[in-house]
């Protein structure tokens, strides 16, 4: 199939950018969305220009590094689905397809398609851990039996990817999401308890630092997520902050 | 207020539980006007009540006005702080399809019914005003049924009513049920019976104040 | 040639480990504070390596080329983690994950290596509990258990099927604490490009920053190299696009030996190439081979129909297929090893059976299994009459709680209905064995200088066994090299900050500036890609399921050949003082081009055939694997040298004090 591109070109992070078009030929449908684009960088280097750089590793959904803005939508039209695994059969032939960076403040473009993340690393930075150290000695593993249903909730939580198309889709670029998603699996677990308090303060406090948005309740976040991480998250983790702020 | 802006969790719940004291209010607000289509002489009754009991004139009025200010001014906050989190937008995005309008846009509708607001309060409080503290007139617990009536008279004023509901009822449908969520009150199991309980209320109550809006335009005081 | 020093401690196995730890040196914790370790790659191995490096005192620089730790392709190992914990009851020990591991890698690992793993595999899933990682439980609230690469017991502790991601981040978490604690200084988006060696010992490392292409100077007391496998050298691997194997490359090339390159595990069930356009290859979970038959046509010529889209597989006879792994193999089946069952696959597909377009690919059909579990479903809810029809539509139920997301993404990635049709799998490249050389203490034969986890050599032998290599990188990185590098930096608490203004960094840092110049002046003829293809057909044609002393012969010629045009011809746009991703990549194919030489060398060295490794010359007469433990019980350490083809093999031999060798039967 042969389509039409309109890409986010930007040189640096303090360079203007803007929306280039180019056509491409020779799309195939069993192509993921990414080797679409490999096709584009061929001809770009076989050309001397400059490829368009984007983030992309395990190409598999998981590492959570591809993120594109795709006619819109973070990681295109197909739900519960990462960039790298939308496939080109989502798409016709003729189509025009805009593909731009995630937009926010605290996602600053570094090059084309490439934002800074690094924002979610030091929100998890902040508290994302039990603090624990390696010492071989802690108690056995099955010392603490945790009901399933808590165990299972737990681990949704932890199965964020953490590549930020929740703060793409919000309309207001807030994190709450992505935060709340591990403060929700620490806060579920017995092993989490211990710091819950200043977990979820210096998470939040984070997350406000990084300047993110407001949080509305639009549930966009939920909807774009590719792992499907619940709403219910950002209820859990404003009831600790209350908690952590009135009670301690 | 400043301890309260720094958070935005902080923010989230300002938010909702002044949005959730205005719901209160509003709720109070229908039970006493809808008086004025089944008992008139209720509804004179009791808005003379309100009119002039000190607790509801003294303490609840500027609770009430605080309650709004504290609203529509964090809302404002709220709305440039996000403004300022995305300082470059989209050449193109596609919100319908991850979220509904009414949520995205909860500043233009609650500035129509800001917008609303002061046309009402100098519908009605102003008048109050007037008639009270400026002409010194008798009270007279029979005045405000014939008066709502009045006012519903011209077209115009009807319409405006109507339109300005309709938006409160957009701005509800969202701000309603998502004040739950902010004050993190939902779980999977109750989430949705709150949800189901929200969105009915969000329209009943506005289309009551239209119906009742409509009632008294078409049916005026012949007398 | 000389004999390496594994520097395996004497005593009985089970007490080694135990033995050594009472023995070697200590840093007081005071000293510890003036100590700089860097680690290079974040992934389990690493992230927990600096984690625990930072926690006991040293100062810790790790250094990542993705934008976060969080993203190391650990992140998508799928299956599980063992653990000799023996939760089950069912008669697991140390011991006898020692022992499956040893003969799962074909009797070329290390003993007290293998040991020390087993050992501490228990400590592992207690750290990670205590530190949060949400395992799968039982109804009971305790941790869960499932079978695994046909063990024997149930050791394999698993998170649904994204074990990996909660294990990194269980490690990732622990690095962000020490972070914020400010022990750990994390480099991301940074590559390192040179090892630098100061008196024969590892004291820094060059790396550029990716985003800005400055080159910089880190100094360190010991370098710790975690960076992972080199299954990109096949261009096409289930690694992630990324992965590559320039951190240990570099580090052979200033003197670390390069042990056993040839041994590359292929495993058997991964989603096939669908054409030329092709990235990446998608593993799907080895569990599917519990429940899933493979099968092709018995006859070629509805295998050819099958390819020209005349006919379809589903609706092929039953007696016109060839369950070729039940027919060959029937005591294990469908559960053979990886090894076994991705050259089975190939033999077929080789003679002509194969069932995509491409002509390689094979069935994994669910039918049986839809029918049995549906038969089980109708019974047991009381429908004693079911039709064929309602038995298979319960079994589908039965298929998808299993396996459901893996079905998913099969069918999101090829676009069909695995529950209606058989899926088609093929082998691919998924994990390297070989990796630099360490001892005992997961030192490289340059002092100062370890390796862990993946890029190292040290535990799998010839094959590595399923919910394997999470285990590895763990135990490395939390429990085995923390220690370990005690001993050697307890002599270096004299030595002082390391100064990066030395001539060796200045040498060092000139020779990568002459390096990336030098790919960005070539002649620009083809891009990257197009070396980093054709270096991927060499190897998989000539170096890959199975090898022939012809081919690799040739192999070593053509990678060479390819190799000296990549270095006049090759195109990069763009400057090397930005963001670069085809330099990036150049600097990592160059790196692939020398060590496929190797690769290719290694596995002509090896007359024999054991584990991934399969020699043509040296097969059975019924084509399974001949090893030869009387001349190739030993590990290959190859010593640098600018032609690969001339680098100088060091053996270290492979003492079995403990388990008797045997030649592995699964028929």
């Amino acid at each position: 199939m042969k389509l039409t591109l309109k890409i986010w070109r930007q040189a640096g992070p303090d360079q203007k950018g803007k929306l280039v078009t180019y056509p491409l030929d020779g799309v195939d449908g069993d192509m993921s969305f990414l080797e679409m684009m490999d096709i584009l960088n061929e001809e770009l280097v076989n050309k001397g220009e400059e490829p368009v750089e984007f983030d992309h590793d395990c190409r598999e959904g998981i590492c959570g590094s591809c993120n594109m803005m795709i006619n819109g939508q973070p990681h295109g039209p197909q739900k519960l689905t990462t960039t790298c695994q939308l496939h080109m059969r989502k798409f016709n032939d003729g189509d025009t397809i805009t593909i731009e960076p995630w937009r926010a403040a605290a996602f600053p473009v570094i090059k084309d398609l490439i934002v800074d993340r690094t924002s979610f690393d030091r929100i998890q930075q902040a508290g994302a851990y039990v603090s624990v150290n390696t010492s071989g000695n802690t108690q056995d593993a099955n010392a603490i039996p945790i009901e399933k249903a808590k165990a299972d909730e737990a681990f949704h939580s932890a199965t964020c990817i953490g590549c930020g198309a929740c703060v793409a889709a919000c309309k207001n670029a807030s994190a709450m999401l992505f935060t709340s998603a591990k403060v929700s699996q620490y806060a579920l677990l017995p092993q989490g308890e211990v710091e819950a308090t200043q977990r979820v303060q210096n998470m939040v406090r984070q997350m406000d630092i990084e300047g993110f948005g407001n949080c509305t309740n639009t549930g966009a976040c939920m909807v774009e997520c590719p792992k499907g991480i619940k709403l219910e998250n950002i209820a859990r983790m404003n009831r600790e902050y209350l908690k952590a702020e009135t009670i301690g | 207020m400043s301890a309260l802006v720094k958070s935005s969790l902080a923010r989230k719940w300002v938010m909702a539980l002044s949005g959730l004291f205005l719901v209160v209010f509003l709720t109070q607000h229908f039970v006493i006007n809808i008086t004025s289509v089944i008992a008139p002489d209720t509804f004179n009754e009791w808005s003379h009540f309100m009119g002039y009991n000190p607790l509801v004139q003294y303490v609840a009025q500027p609770i009430l006005l605080g309650g709004l200010i504290v609203h529509f001014v964090m809302g404002i906050i709220l709305e440039l702080q996000n403004n300022k989190a995305r300082p470059v937008k989209y050449a193109q995005f596609s919100g319908n399809s991850n979220s509904q309008w009414v949520s995205r846009n909860m500043i233009i509708t609650g500035l129509v019914v800001l917008a609303f607001l002061g046309l009402h309060m100098y519908d009605f409080w102003a008048h109050e005003m007037q008639y009270k503290y400026i002409s010194f007139l008798e009270e007279d617990s029979t005045r405000y049924y014939a008066e709502t009536v009045a006012k519903f008279q011209p077209v115009w004023r009807t319409v405006i009513y109507v339109i300005s509901f309709i938006l409160l009822a957009m701005h509800l449908w969202h701000g309603f049920n998502s004040s739950f969520q902010s004050m993190g009150l939902k779980s999977v199991r109750k989430g949705e019976g709150i949800k189901k309980f929200c969105y009915a209320w969000s329209i009943l109550i506005p289309a009551g104040f239209i119906l009742i809006a409509l009632y008294h335009h078409f049916n005026p005081l012949t007398a | 040639m000389a004999v390496l020093d594994s520097k395996v401690p004497q005593g009985p196995l089970a007490e080694k480990w135990v033995n050594h730890k009472n023995t070697i040196n200590l840093v007081n914790p005071a000293n510890k504070r003036n100590i700089d370790v860097i680690v290079v790659g974040t992934g389990l191995a690493g992230g927990s390596a600096a984690a625990t490096l930072a926690e006991l005192g040293y100062n810790v620089k790790t250094f990542c080329y993705n934008d976060s730790p969080r993203r190391a392709h650990s992140i998508a190992a799928q299956g599980g983690i063992n653990a000799a914990k023996n939760y089950q009851g069912d008669g697991d020990s140390d011991y006898r994950l020692f022992y499956d591991t040893i003969k799962g890698g074909d009797y070329r690992s290390r003993e007290a290596n293998v040991y020390r793993l087993a050992e501490v595999s228990s400590n592992i899933i207690d750290q990670c509990v205590a530190q949060g990682v949400p395992f799968a439980r039982e109804y009971g609230g305790l941790l869960d258990n499932r079978s695994f690469g046909g063990v024997l017991v149930s050791r394999t502790f698993y998170a649904a099927g994204q074990t990996g991601q909660q294990l990194l981040l269980g490690a990732y978490s622990a690095l962000n604490r020490q972070i914020n604690r400010g022990k750990v200084q994390p480099f991301n988006r940074h590559e390192m490009l040179d090892l630098v060696v100061v008196d024969g010992k590892a004291r820094g490392i060059i790396a550029r920053n990716l985003v800005t292409g400055e080159i910089e100077r880190h100094g360190a007391h010991a370098v710790v190299i975690a960076s992972g496998g080199y299954g990109n050298v096949f261009f096409l691997s289930t690694n992630a696009m990324g992965s590559n194997v320039m951190a240990a490359w570099r580090t052979h090339r200033r003197g670390a030996y390069f042990a056993n390159p040839c041994y590359t595990q292929i495993h058997p069930t991964c989603i096939p190439v669908s054409g030329e356009h092709q990235s990446k290859l998608t593993l799907m979970s080895e569990s599917l081979r519990n429940d899933g038959r493979i099968w092709v046509p018995k006859k070629k010529e509805d295998a050819e129909a099958i390819r020209a889209g005349k006919l379809r597989g589903v609706d092929l006879k039953e007696e016109d297929r060839d369950y070729y792994l039940e027919r060959r193999y029937p005591a294990f089946g469908n559960l053979v090893p990886r090894d076994v069952a991705s050259r089975a696959a190939k033999e077929r597909c080789d003679a002509g059976y194969g069932v995509n377009k491409t002509g390689n690919a094979v069935y994994l059909d669910f039918a049986a299994s839809f029918l049995r579990y549906g038969k089980v479903e109708a019974l047991t809810s009381g429908n004693k009459n079911a039709t064929e029809q309602e038995m298979i539509a319960l079994g589908k139920k039965v298929i998808e709680k299993k396996y459901g997301n893996l079905f998913d993404m099969y069918r999101n990635i090829t676009d069909e209905n695995p529950y209606e049709v058989p899926m088609k799998i093929f082998p691919a490249v998924h994990y390297t064995m070989g990796g630099l050389w360490v001892d005992y203490n997961l030192q490289t034969t340059v002092p100062g200088c370890f390796a862990a986890g993946e890029a190292n050599f040290s535990d799998h032998g010839a094959n590595r066994l399923g919910a394997s290599a999470l285990m590895q990188g763990l135990a490395d990185g939390y429990f085995v090299l923390p220690y370990t590098i005690g001993d050697y930096l307890a002599n270096e608490i004299r030595t002082g900050e390391i100064p990066t203004d030395s001539p060796e960094f200045e040498q060092a840092e000139k020779d990568v500036r002459n390096r990336i110049e030098k790919l960005m002046n070539a002649s620009g003829t083809h891009s990257v890609d197009y070396y980093h293809k054709k270096l991927g057909l060499i190897m998989w044609n000539k170096c890959g399921m199975s090898r022939n002393a012809e081919d690799l012969q040739k192999a070593m010629d053509e990678i060479k050949e390819l190799r000296e045009d990549f270095w006049k011809n090759v195109k990069i746009p763009g400057s090397a003082n930005t963001k670069n991703q085809e330099l990036e990549k150049a600097g990592r194919v160059a790196d692939f081009l020398e060590l496929g030489e190797l690769f290719a060398k290694d596995a002509l060295t090896r007359n024999e055939s054991c584990g991934g490794h399969f020699r043509e010359e040296y097969q059975t007469e019924e084509g399974e694997a001949l090893r030869d433990d009387e001349n190739f019980a030993f590990v290959s350490a190859w010593e640098y040298n600018e032609n690969p083809r001339d680098a100088k093999l060091h053996k270290e031999d492979l003492v079995f004090e403990n388990v008797e060798l045997k030649t592995r039967s699964y028929k």
